[in-house]
C-alpha cells in the first residue's frame, strides 16, 4: 500500500526502519500497513491533515502506543518500544507540542528533571549546569540570559528550543518534534527551524511533524506524507513542492509536475 | 501555561525578564547585585522580603503601644510560643508544595503528643526517647496511611485529610475521655520546651551553627566560581554570612538575658535549636536532593514530572508522610510546653494556623513555591500578633481578626504573583 517514492536516494542502513505498522483502535483504522525510514543526519517531516495518523505515529515510535502489526527496526535490529524509557534507552527523544516543561523549576533544573546527577545523595548542581551550559552553547542558543532562570520567564520560543536542547542532552540519537513552531511568532519560528538544522547537522535523525507547509519545505530533507493512516508518499523535498504535498495530503495522488520552490502560489498553511 | 504565550514587544519582554531574574544570576558586581534585587522585588517575586518586613512593621507597631514588647524576656518567650506554629508550618509545606493541602496535622499533632504522654506514664514507664521515637512512628505511619488513600484512590487531599481532622480528634477525645487531660510529670519532655541551654553552651552552638552555615554558602559559592558558573560576588557571600552571624550574636544575647523574675531564666530555649534542626533538615532534603527537586516539578507541572518518568504516587505518599511526621515533633513540643495533653487541644485552629504560617510566609498554595523558612518566618508573624495583641489585652476574637486580616494579605500577594507568572 506504502507508496516508496521511486526515486528515494540510497541513504544505506537508516537508523530507524517501520515496517508494515498497523494500528487499531477499536474498529478504527488509525495506521495501516505504514513503513517509513528514517536516515542520520537528514530531517524529515511527517505531514497529513488532521486525524491523518501522524500522532499515532510518533507515539508508536516513542513508546506510548504500541502498534499492532509491523516491525520497528533500530539500527538494523529489530526492537520493541514498550515504554518511553525503552524509547529514552534507545536515544529516541521526543519533544511533545505542550513541552513539558516546569514553569517554576529553572532551565537546567527542567533539563536534568527526571535524570539528575547526583553525588553523596545531594543533588551535583555545578555539573548539571556546565553540560547544561554545553548543550545549549552548542546548539547555539544564547538568546537566554541565564540557565538558571526560571522557565516562566522564558518566551515561547526560547522554551522550545530548551525542551529541544533537554532533549539533545541525552546523547539522543533521534529527536521526534511534534509541531514545534506552532504557537511561535515568526522570529521566533526561524531561530527554532535554525536550531533543527543544526540538530541534523550534527548527524542526528529529526522528524518533525508539522502542518505548516512553509516550515517544511525550509527545513527538511524529506517529506513523508500519511493520509487516511496510509503512507501515500516518501519522498526528498526536491521532488515535491507545497501544492503536490497538499495534493498528497488530501487526495493521496498528485498529477502535477514539480515547480521550482517559491514559484506557485502561497498555499498549505493549516491552521 | 503554554498556551497563555503571548509575546508583547521583544524590548518589554526582555525588561520582563530581567526583572524576573534572581539577583545572583544576573550580577557581576555588589552594585548590579542590588540592583538586580531591587528589580525582582519590584516585579513581584521578592522571596522573603515582604514577610521580613511585615515582621519590622508589626514589632514597631507593638514596641509604640507598649514597650514591654521588645524586651529580650517576652521576645525569647515568642519564639517558644511561635515553635508550635512554626513546626506545624514546616510540615504542612509538604503538602502546599504539591498544591494539596493536609487538614489533619493539627489533630495528629495532639495523637503524637498523647501516644508519648501515655507511654512515659507511671503504668508504662518507658524512657523518654522511646517514647518520643514511638509517637513519631506513629504520625508518619498515619501520614502514609492518609497519602496512600489520597494516591491510590485519586482522591482529593483536602477531603481525605478533612476526616483525618475529625477521625483524629475523635481517636484523641476517645483516649482522654470527655474533659480528660494527660500530665506528663518527665523531667526530660518536659525541659524540651522550657528547659534552656547554659549561656556558655548557647554561644559555642549559636558559633557553630554560624560557622556551619558560612561555611557551607562559602564553598558553594567559591565552587561557582571556580567552575565559572555565575555566583554571587564575593562581597555579597561575606554579607551573607556577615549577617548570619549578627543575627546569631542577637539572638544569643537575647536568649543570654535573664527574663525570670524571682529566679534566673537564662540561655537559648532547646526548642529553638529543635526548629532550627527541623529548619535544616527540611532545608536541605528539598533544597539538595532528587525528592525535593520532585516535590517542585510535581507542584509545577505534574504531567511534565511523570512525562519525566518520575513516580508521583510514592513522592506524594512521601510528602504526606513527611508532613504528619514534622506535625509529630511539633505535638510534642505542644505537649512539653503544656506539660499534659488535654481536649482542649483545637487541631482545627493549629491546622489553619499552620497553612497560615506558610502562606504568610511566601509559600504559595497553587504549589511549586516555597521553603521551609518561609514556615519560621510565618510562624514568627503569628507568634508576634499573638503576643503583641496579648501583651495590649486583646480578647483572642480580637487576635484572630488580625492573623485572619494578614492571612488574606498574603494570599491576595501569592494570587497576584501567580498571576503575573502566568501571563508572562
Amino acid at each position: 500500500m506504502a507508496v516508496q517514492g521511486a526515486a528515494e536516494e540510497d541513504l544505506g542502513e537508516p537508523l530507524l526502519r517501520l515496517h508494515g505498522i498497523d494500528k487499531n483502535f477499536g474498529p478504527v483504522q488509525a495506521l495501516v500497513d505504514v513503513d517509513l525510514d528514517i536516515p542520520v543526519g537528514k530531517v524529515t517531516a511527517l505531514v497529513g491533515d488532521n486525524g491523518a495518523g501522524k500522532s499515532v505515529l510518533i507515539k508508536c515510535v516513542a513508546g506510548i502506543h504500541h502498534p499492532d502489526g509491523g516491525e520497528i527496526f533500530w539500527e538494523g535490529r529489530p526492537v520493541h518500544i514498550r515504554t518511553p524509557r525503552d524509547a529514552a534507552a534507545l536515544g529516541i527523544e521526543t519533544v511533545h507540542q505542550d513541552l513539558a516543561l516546569c514553569d517554576n523549576l529553572d532551565i537546567v533544573q527542567n533539563m536534568f528533571l527526571g535524570r539528575e546527577k547526583v553525588r553523596h545523595f545531594a543533588l551535583a548542581e555545578e555539573e548539571m549546569e556546565i553540560a547544561a551550559g554545553e548543550t545549549l552553547r552548542s546548539l547555539a542558543v544564547t538568546t537566554v540570559r541565564s540557565i538558571r532562570q526560571p522557565v516562566a520567564s522564558l518566551s515561547g520560543g526560547q522554551r522550545q528550543s530548551v525542551a529541544i536542547a533537554k532533549a539533545v542532552l541525552w546523547n539522543s540519537k533521534l529527536v521526534i518534534m511534534d509541531e514545534p513552531t506552532a504557537a511561535l511568532g515568526v522570529a521566533q519560528t526561524a531561530n527554532v527551524l535554525e536550531l533543527v538544522r543544526r540538530l541534523a547537522e550534527r548527524g542526528l535523525a529529526v522528524l518533525i511533524i508539522s502542518h505548516n507547509m512553509n516550515d517544511v519545505f525550509e527545513v527538511a530533507d524529506r517529506i513523508a506524507v500519511l493520509r487516511l493512516g496510509q503512507m501515500v508518499a516518501v519522498k526528498p523535498a526536491s521532488e515535491l513542492d507545497k501544492q503536490i504535498v497538499v495534493d498528497l495530503m488530501t487526495t493521496g495522488e498528485s498529477t502535477r509536475e514539480v515547480r521550482p520552490n517559491g514559484a506557485q502560489p502561497e498555499t498549505g498553511s493549516a491552521p | 501555561m503554554t498556551d497563555v504565550d503571548q509575546q508583547p514587544s521583544t524590548a518589554a519582554a526582555a525588561a520582563e525578564a530581567e526583572r524576573a531574574m534572581a539577583p545572583e544570576l544576573v550580577a557581576n558586581s555588589f552594585g548590579d547585585y542590588l540592583r538586580a534585587a531591587f528589580n525582582r522585588v519590584r516585579a513581584g517575586d521578592s522571596g522573603v522580603l515582604p514577610v521580613v518586613a511585615g515582621l519590622l512593621i508589626i514589632s514597631a507597631l507593638f514596641q509604640s503601644l507598649n514597650s514591654h514588647f521588645l524586651t529580650a524576656g517576652n521576645l525569647v518567650n515568642l519564639l517558644i510560643q511561635g515553635a508550635v506554629y512554626m513546626l506545624l508550618a514546616m510540615g504542612e509545606i509538604f503538602a502546599l508544595l504539591l498544591g494539596e493541602i493536609d487538614l489533619s496535622i493539627g489533630f495528629v499533632s495532639g495523637v503524637g503528643g498523647i501516644i508519648m504522654a501515655e507511654l512515659v506514664k507511671q503504668s508504662f514507664d518507658w524512657p523518654w526517647w522511646a517514647a518520643i521515637a514511638v509517637a513519631l512512628i506513629a504520625c508518619a505511619a498515619i501520614g502514609a496511611l492518609q497519602g496512600t488513600i489520597i494516591t491510590r484512590f485519586g482522591l482529593p487531599s483536602f477531603v481525605v485529610t478533612l476526616a483525618g481532622l475529625l477521625g483524629w480528634q475523635g481517636v484523641m477525645l476517645l483516649i482522654l475521655g470527655k474533659g480528660g487531660s494527660l500530665p506528663i510529670n518527665n523531667k526530660i519532655i518536659n525541659d524540651i520546651a522550657s528547659g534552656n541551654l547554659t549561656p556558655l553552651a548557647s554561644w559555642l552552638v549559636m558559633i557553630a551553627i554560624v560557622g556551619l552555615f558560612g561555611l557551607n554558602l562559602w564553598l558553594h559559592d567559591s565552587r561557582r566560581r571556580k567552575h565559572g558558573l555565575v555566583a554571587p560576588p564575593v562581597s555579597v557571600t561575606l554579607l551573607k554570612i556577615g549577617g548570619a552571624a549578627v543575627a546569631g550574636f542577637v539572638v544569643v544575647l537575647m536568649c543570654n538575658t535573664n527574663r525570670g523574675t524571682l529566679v534566673t531564666i537564662q540561655g537559648m530555649p532547646y526548642v529553638v535549636l529543635i526548629v532550627l534542626a527541623v529548619l535544616t533538615m527540611w532545608t536541605l532534603l528539598l533544597g539538595r536532593t532528587k525528592f525535593g527537586r520532585y516535590m517542585y516539578a510535581i507542584g509545577g507541572n505534574p504531567e511534565a514530572a511523570r512525562r519525566a518518568g518520575v513516580n508521583l504516587k510514592t513522592i506524594r505518599t512521601v510528602a504526606f508522610t513527611l508532613c504528619s511526621f514534622t506535625a509529630g515533633i511539633a505535638g510534642i513540643v505542644y505537649a512539653s510546653r503544656l506539660q499534659s495533653v488535654s481536649t482542649s487541644l483545637d487541631g482545627g485552629t493549629l491546622v489553619l494556623y499552620a497553612v497560615a504560617a506558610a502562606v504568610i510566609g511566601g509559600t504559595s498554595l497553587f504549589g511549586g513555591r516555597g521553603k521551609p523558612i518561609h514556615a519560621v518566618l510565618g510562624g514568627l508573624v503569628i507568634a508576634a500578633i499573638d503576643n503583641g495583641m496579648g501583651l495590649q489585652g486583646y480578647s483572642g476574637a480580637a487576635q484572630k481578626v488580625v492573623t485572619a486580616l494578614v492571612l488574606l494579605a498574603a494570599v491576595t500577594i501569592d494570587a497576584f504573583a501567580h498571576r503575573g507568572r502566568a501571563a508572562r
